[in-house]
């Protein structure tokens, strides 16, 4: 090919799963206030994000396993058991098959999901079970999904996660806030949940499709990255509208905006409804175009998946045999 | 792989995606890679070949034959041939075709497009997501049109045959923008691709070879401009579609005059782009992307003037060059890239010249880091800023990946330098304000205006421009218009002329100064104006009458100083006008465009005035009826009683010659609005000197336009004896001016001025020719009728066509 484009993003090696944290700022109710969102032209752009890029052959391989490596592999089911909770641990610190990392040249890479996401009740277990591998347990907190139980006992559901060994904690927000136009209340909710996570870092899941549209998803958004949150995040997959592009594109923007404003870094997380190979690469072709190749890492940015892992593994192996593979020859979860 | 797997898992390049060329490359091949035209059905042999090469590669990809004037008489002859039979199909049955045609883009659709990208350079995801995609949309949406042909366009026909001539930019689009309404409308066809570009006209060619359409209903012959102007000339050509750059339209324009062949021109553009201080500066961001980098600037309505608010102008700056860090330029054929080739060298060469010149005038300049590839015909996406309104890269057209921005203040100065260029095909206007973008909108001269959206485009909708971007619109209702025609021809309409004139123009009047003896008889003092007063004849000479110009709203002396005279068909004389000069047109139009009340109006308020006008002048009916059978009517009353009629049916349309919501497949609310042309020159026939005064000028007011007219030249008192109406009836001054003269003076004044917007002349001589030679100057409309052609029974449709302009202007929406 002609193309003689250079990376705009620096090259990197496998990257620090946590440098530096997002301090906060005070809040701006201004930003807040002038926040423009144009859904039309938002939609139409996302609507060629696929379009407009795309990855082939060693390129896409190479892409697909990266996005292994930014994948919060998530159980959120009332039917989770400490067994199933160490199947998945197991999973997500051989998440490829060694005989397709070896045919794909990276048989010397220790491959591995970006975190294992649980509820609280599974924070030890996943941490027992992952103790040695780096891989951080995340867990969803402060009465996720719907966040209204009383406020004292997200705060207390926190701590507890932190103190059993949680690295990433992912609060709710609480719609209302959003929906009733109380920013203050927001920040200081966000505030208080990154205070009760201490050294764990925060992410904000602001259930977007519950929000009522996309200038309220940007307002939000800016709120809680002055509230102190490490990552924004989409959805808590529960929502009947979870991760849609027009969303991502939104929250990326609004990341750029507040980096711009304070120099501080915050990391994307979409979560629900992202499940097939083709639909993360869409992900990361968004966040390359819109914040460049540094947002390609886990320090930066996570999917919240469950499904998409076998898909992934599925479209590896294609490229490997050139074979179209079968879900049944890869190890589950 | 496997080194490499483990490299890129650390750097995430983007690789190469390349679509195959291989079927495209074996159709050429399967072709000998050498074509002749397609006439008549048939395949001529090849001659006199010429390469089209790929502008990615430099490589010639086929050989393609010089068309010849014999091989486009062949071509007209045979649409000729063909027109009895395509025109007499039913409307359903043309449905059928291009429902077909319509169906045979979308089976072939991946080939047309490598095809395209191949010859043309355009990034195969532009033909592949948005070029064909349209093509086959428009082929769907005239196949609509011929089945509904019959019952929406009753007492009209096609056209006949359509001479097209379409650029190199969007072959196939623009192939489909002008070959689905002419056979739509049972018209037959002869296209000329662009030299650069003729593959997938060719490609067509064979698809519709393979339909069994009718032989010479769409013929193709290729070649260069000359080939064009074979096509442009040929005298059995009813209607020329020109799409292209400006320069040649005018000389198409200047070519047809006179010719009464119908002429739609689609021509260059300098569009702006104009975004508030309340604008969504990403999205803008992305919609100067659309709008600048889309087939590498290469658009006839790329918004390349980006007008920005002075408070958000550094923002938007930086975030421009950001965006355009990442943008890609290279193979056209890589699914990836943003920026495709220049079409040729030549092309690439004006753009580099105009970029240097902008240097030249003090712009900066800013080009992404990367560079292009070395081989093939690329350039970077550019950006222009600290350029200055008369800079020459913010008024000519570049035709390239380069924007040129500007700042401004206040929305009034917006829409100031908007408007500050001969152009008018299209805008763009950026604003989270419904109330600011249409408050805009209506503001802006152009075809298209785009709101937070831009190069939106559609079958449905209208597409076309103001200004020196031409005249006539493709797409949608407004499109089909011109390639329609009534079944009625024009010269049956034009024989109802009321009674003539005993004696022509020439000789009914004369120049006071230098009356000719046998003329003299009769002196001027001598004014039937007392003498024809009811009651008691005035023992007192009569009082003199002094018919001056009427300008502004005022009677004005005549700038020369000289004065006609105005005989009764037996010689005496009724009175004297002045004699307008140029310098009067001149103030004339002056006082027309100062009339801004007038097409600010709303439409009731206009109608209000036409009744009022109506009701004065019928109030003075027998004064009215005298004079006019003074002048050498036989009817007096009844021409006045017409002429109140008309000034009826145009104050009832004033208020409902209403726009339209098209129904574009986007989320957008479309709407094609009736906008008045501005300035409308009127140069009215000599015959029924009242009657075909208001048959003009009254239609051109209820539309909002102001006017210029030139009243009959040997019986003008008809129209001057109307300023006391006029004054009575609250019209605002300018809004109508009245310049009195020979016509042979003044048309051409007004058809060459250019700040007038349209020149509609209705006279029995020839003089429309020049009219229509003249008007290229600045592509004015222009309307030549021959007298009583404007009130002719079921003509009230063309009348308001040529009165107003349509302007679409697209709303997108959402929550």
């Amino acid at each position: 090919m002609a193309t003689a484009q250079r990376s705009t993003g620096s090259v990197r090696g496998a990257p620090a799963h946590h440098p530096a944290r997002n301090p906060g700022f005070p809040l701006e109710l201004e930003w807040v206030r002038e926040a423009r969102v144009n859904p039309s032209a938002v939609e139409r752009r996302a609507a060629t994000m696929a379009t407009r890029r795309t990855v082939k052959g060693d390129w896409q391989a190479a892409w697909l396993l990266r996005a292994v490596t930014l994948m919060d592999l998530t159980t959120l089911a009332g039917s989770d058991t400490p067994g199933s909770v160490r199947r998945l641990c197991a999973k997500a610190q051989s998440p490829v098959r060694r005989d397709l990392l070896d045919a794909l040249g990276m048989g010397d890479r220790t491959l591995r999901t970006g975190a294992v996401c649980v509820y609280h009740a599974y924070v030890a277990t996943a941490v027992e079970a992952l103790a040695g591998s780096g891989i951080p347990v995340a867990a969803v907190a402060a009465g996720f999904p719907a966040g209204l139980s009383p406020f004292e006992e997200r705060v207390r559901e926190i701590r507890a996660s932190v103190a059993d060994g949680a690295e990433e904690i992912d609060i709710v927000i609480t719609r209302a806030h959003v929906l009733g136009g109380h920013w203050e209340a927001l920040y200081d909710e966000v505030r208080a949940f990154r205070e009760a996570a201490g050294h764990a870092h925060l992410k904000a899941i602001l259930a977007t499709g519950e929000l009522g549209g996309l200038r309220n998803v940007l307002r939000a958004s800016m709120v809680c990255m002055m509230a102190g949150a490490d990552f924004i995040k989409t959805s808590t997959g529960m929502e009947v509208v979870n991760a849609t592009l027009p969303v991502g594109l939104v929250m990326a923007r609004a990341i750029r905006t507040y980096g711009e404003r304070t120099g501080h870094v915050v990391g994307f997380k979409p979560a629900g409804g992202i499940r097939t190979a083709r639909d993360v690469l869409t992900w990361m072709l968004l966040m390359k175009e819109e914040l460049g190749t540094d947002w390609l890492t886990p320090a930066r940015f996570r999917i919240g998946a469950s499904a998409l892992l076998t898909d992934i593994e599925r479209q590896l192996e294609h490229h490997v045999t050139g074979r179209y593979a079968a879900a049944h020859r890869h190890p589950m979860g | 792989m496997s080194g490499r797997v483990a490299e890129l898992f650390e750097t995430l390049e983007y690789g190469p995606a390349p679509e195959a060329a291989g079927p495209a490359l074996a159709w050429l091949e399967a072709r000998g890679g050498t074509f002749g035209h397609f006439i008549g059905g048939r395949w001529t042999e090849p001659a006199d070949l010429f390469d089209t090469a790929n502008p990615a590669t430099g490589r010639p990809l086929a050989r393609v034959s010089q068309g010849s004037a014999a091989d486009v008489d062949a071509a007209v002859r045979a649409a000729r041939a063909a027109l009895p039979g395509w025109r007499g199909l039913s409307g359903h049955a043309r449905a059928r075709w291009l429902y077909a045609l319509a169906r045979g883009i979308q089976k072939h659709s991946r080939l047309l497009a490598v095809l395209e990208t191949l010859d043309n350079g355009k990034p195969i995801r532009e033909a592949r997501d948005i070029d064909v995609p349209l093509v086959a949309r428009h082929f769907y949406h005239h196949a609509g049109w011929a089945q509904l042909l019959e019952s929406q366009f009753p007492g009209q026909e096609g056209v006949g045959v359509a001479g097209q001539i379409i650029p190199w930019n969007f072959p196939l689009l623009m192939l489909a923008w002008k070959v689905a309404p002419a056979l739509a409308t049972g018209s037959t066809v002869v296209l000329k691709p662009a030299e650069y570009t003729p593959l997938t006209a060719l490609r067509f060619a064979e698809l519709c070879a393979d339909l069994g359409l009718p032989p010479g209903v769409l013929n193709i012959v290729t070649g260069d401009g000359r080939t064009g102007a074979a096509l442009v000339d040929h005298p059995d050509v009813d209607k020329i579609a020109f799409t292209g750059s400006t320069e040649v339209g005018r000389a198409i324009r200047v070519a047809t005059a006179g010719s009464g062949k119908r002429l739609s021109l689609e021509l260059g553009g300098k569009s702006p782009f104009v975004v508030f201080e309340d604008a969504e500066l990403d999205s803008v961001v992305e919609g100067v992307v659309d709008a600048i980098w889309f087939n590498q600037g290469q658009v006839c309505c790329a918004g390349s003037r980006i007008l920005v608010q002075e408070g958000v102008a550094d923002t938007l700056v930086a975030k421009l060059r950001a965006r355009m860090e990442r943008l890609r330029v290279g193979d056209p054929l890589d699914k990836g890239i943003d920026i495709g080739a220049i079409v040729a060298p030549v092309q690439l060469e004006r753009i580099q010249a105009m970029v240097r010149s902008g240097l030249e005038e003090g712009a900066t300049c800013w080009q992404p880091s990367w560079s292009c590839p070395e081989e093939g015909l690329f350039y970077p996406p550019t950006l222009l800023t600290d350029v200055a309104p008369a800079a020459t890269v913010a008024q000519e057209e570049i035709f390239g990946p380069v924007a040129v921005l500007l700042t401004f203040r206040t929305h009034e100065e917006a829409v100031a330098l908007a408007n500050n260029t001969r152009f008018g095909l299209a805008a763009s206007v950026w604003s989270e304000s419904v109330n600011l973008a249409l408050h805009m909108a209506p503001r802006i001269k152009a075809g298209t205006v785009w709101v937070n959206a831009t190069n939106l485009f559609d079958a449905a909708a209208g597409f076309g421009g103001y200004r020196e971007s031409g005249f006539g619109r493709e797409g949608g209702r407004e499109g089909l218009l011109e390639y329609l025609r009534p079944v009625v021809s024009d010269d049956a309409a034009s024989a109802t002329g009321a009674a003539g004139h005993a004696r022509g123009p020439a000789d009914a009047v004369a120049r006071a100064g230098g009356v000719p003896e046998d003329a003299a008889d009769a002196p001027a003092a001598s004014a039937p104006a007392g003498a024809a007063m009811p009651g008691q004849p005035s023992p007192l000479p009569p009082v003199d009458r002094t018919a001056k110009l009427y300008i502004g709203g005022k009677g004005a002396r005549p700038d020369g100083g000289y004065t006609l005279q105005v005989r009764g068909p037996g010689g005496a004389l009724l009175g004297e006008v002045g004699q307008g000069n140029r310098k009067d047109v001149r103030n004339a139009v002056e006082a027309a465009h100062r009339a801004t009340d007038w097409p600010g109006a709303s439409a009731h308020g206009r109608a209000q005035v036409l009744y009022y006008v109506a009701e004065n002048l019928a109030a003075r009916r027998d004064e009215f009826a005298r004079q006019l059978e003074a002048l050498g009517s036989a009817a007096g009353g009844a021409e006045v009683d017409a002429s109140v009629a008309r000034l009826f049916t145009w104050a009832a349309w004033a208020d409902k010659h209403d726009g339209a919501v098209h129904a574009t497949p986007q989320r957008t609310v479309t709407m094609a609005m009736h906008e008045p042309m501005g300035v409308v020159g009127v140069v009215c026939p000599d015959q029924e000197p009242l009657l075909g005064f208001v048959a003009l000028v009254a239609p051109a007011l209820a539309m909002g336009n102001t006017v210029v007219a030139v009243p009959s030249e040997c019986a003008p008192l008809a129209a001057t004896d109307l300023y006391q109406v006029l004054d009575t009836s609250e019209l605002p001054g300018g809004a109508l001016n009245i310049v009195t003269g020979l016509r042979a003076e003044l048309a051409p004044v007004l058809a060459a001025h250019d700040d007038v917007d349209a020149v509609w002349y209705h006279a029995a001589d020839d003089g429309g020719a020049e009219v229509e030679r003249l008007s290229a100057g600045n592509l004015k409309r222009t309307w030549i009728g021959g007298p009583g052609h404007a009130h002719a029974p079921g003509t009230e449709q063309a009348v308001l066509h040529h009165a107003t302009q349509v302007k679409n202007i697209w709303v997108p929406y959402g929550a």
